[in-house]
């Protein structure tokens, strides 16, 4: 009973973790990106950085571009994560602070992530806007 | 036992899954440079196929379905280690430590067969489901430690092959999973019925969906710094 009850709370730290890494390697990859000023606008957003709470805005306006069919896993994938961090930051925010702010910042790096796929998506639909008059044509 | 919808959908996406990682690796040419993991989710795709026509010829509680559930479960765990075993290398690649390592991987196969074994011969009077399951649970838990150590080595040594960094880390969240459940089905066996029956089959899922992710969406050349992983983000 002590070693499964060990082995149960070893796995379930672990598995936390290695969740979070590979949310994290899916995110890092859209940090490099640098947005267009056209889904600034698109999304409204102003400043350089996003909040946390535009992720579901963001993934509206995704939802509403052409799909390129490519992207469905890690945009679901990243759309958990968000949900846990969601989760985590309402239940720290009273009890442990550092850890409701650091659920803030990757909730913030959630929605870049969401902004890079609009952008994306917004190019998208552009080349096929311009594929289809070139074709009319 | 009648089989529902959702037991139908996670059996053709965990078999569809498993087959579309062994056709990308095969069409990208890199079926040798994952030998073993091609060979894994090969025979994953197979024991599932395998696992339905065996539930359907004999039924659920045959003897039958369930020697070859626990076989196959234990052939997929001696591929699985193989598996991880292959990431080591990859890792070590620039040290030139490929012999050691397949030694160690030899040793732990050995050290395992013994362990379970010993553990067959201890419980041989009565070998109930509840040491199938505890013996499972102690195998998964050496993955979760071997892989835990080898995103150790790739901290250390500063590995950035991006595809690489997601092969391990799919495959840690896997074995945790897979660990943690076996246990929790070890310390409340009341919650195999209702919620744990479901765990399983979905996180059988979990491993050829990341992978085929990694596959057939990150290039071999992509490369990421793992401090970007254990640091905020920006």
């Amino acid at each position: 009973m002590i070693v499964a009850s060990l082995i149960c709370v070893f796995s379930i730290a672990a598995f936390l973790q290695f969740f979070v890494w590979h949310c994290r390697s899916i995110i890092a990859s859209s940090r490099r990106v640098e947005l267009s000023e056209r889904v600034r606008e698109v999304a409204g957003i102003e400043s350089r950085d996003f909040n946390g709470e535009d992720f579901h805005r963001l993934l509206q306006l995704v939802r509403l571009c052409p799909d390129r069919g490519d992207d469905r896993g890690e945009i679901r994938a990243v759309g958990t994560y968000y949900g846990l961090l969601n989760v985590l930051g309402r239940i720290a925010r009273q009890t442990i602070p550092p850890i409701a702010a650091w659920a803030e910042q990757e909730r913030e790096s959630c929605s870049y992530f969401a902004a890079v796929a609009l952008d994306r998506r917004i190019s998208y639909s552009r080349d096929l806007f311009t594929q289809q008059i070139a074709d009319r044509l | 036992m009648q089989l529902g919808p959702a037991d139908y959908l996670i059996w053709i996406v965990s078999f569809a899954l498993e087959a579309y990682v062994v056709v990308c690796l095969a069409f990208h040419k890199d079926t040798f440079r994952y030998f073993s993991l091609n060979l894994y989710m090969l025979a994953a795709a197979l024991v599932t196929l395998g696992h339905y026509l065996t539930f359907h010829t004999y039924g659920y509680s045959s003897m039958q379905y369930r020697y070859f559930y626990y076989y196959s479960e234990s052939l997929l765990i001696i591929l699985i280690y193989f598996t991880v075993m292959e990431l080591y290398q990859h890792v070590f690649r620039e040290m030139n430590v490929s012999r050691y390592i397949r030694g160690a991987a030899a040793l732990l196969l050995i050290a395992t067969a013994f362990f379970s074994y010993a553990v067959v011969r201890q419980n041989k009077d009565h070998l109930t489901s509840r040491f199938v399951v505890e013996l499972g649970q102690n195998l998964y838990f050496v993955g979760v430690v071997l892989t835990y150590l080898l995103w150790g080595a790739i901290l250390k040594l500063r590995e950035t092959r991006t595809r690489l960094i997601q092969l391990v880390l799919a495959l840690g969240v896997y074995f945790s999973a897979t660990a943690g459940t076996y246990a929790l089905r070890n310390l409340f066996p009341g919650l195999q019925e209702s919620f744990l029956r479901w765990v399983p089959p979905l996180i059988g899922t979990w491993l050829p969906l990341a992978w085929a992710y990694t596959f057939s969406k990150i290039p071999e050349d992509a490369r990421l710094a793992t401090a970007r992983l254990m640091v905020r983000a920006r």
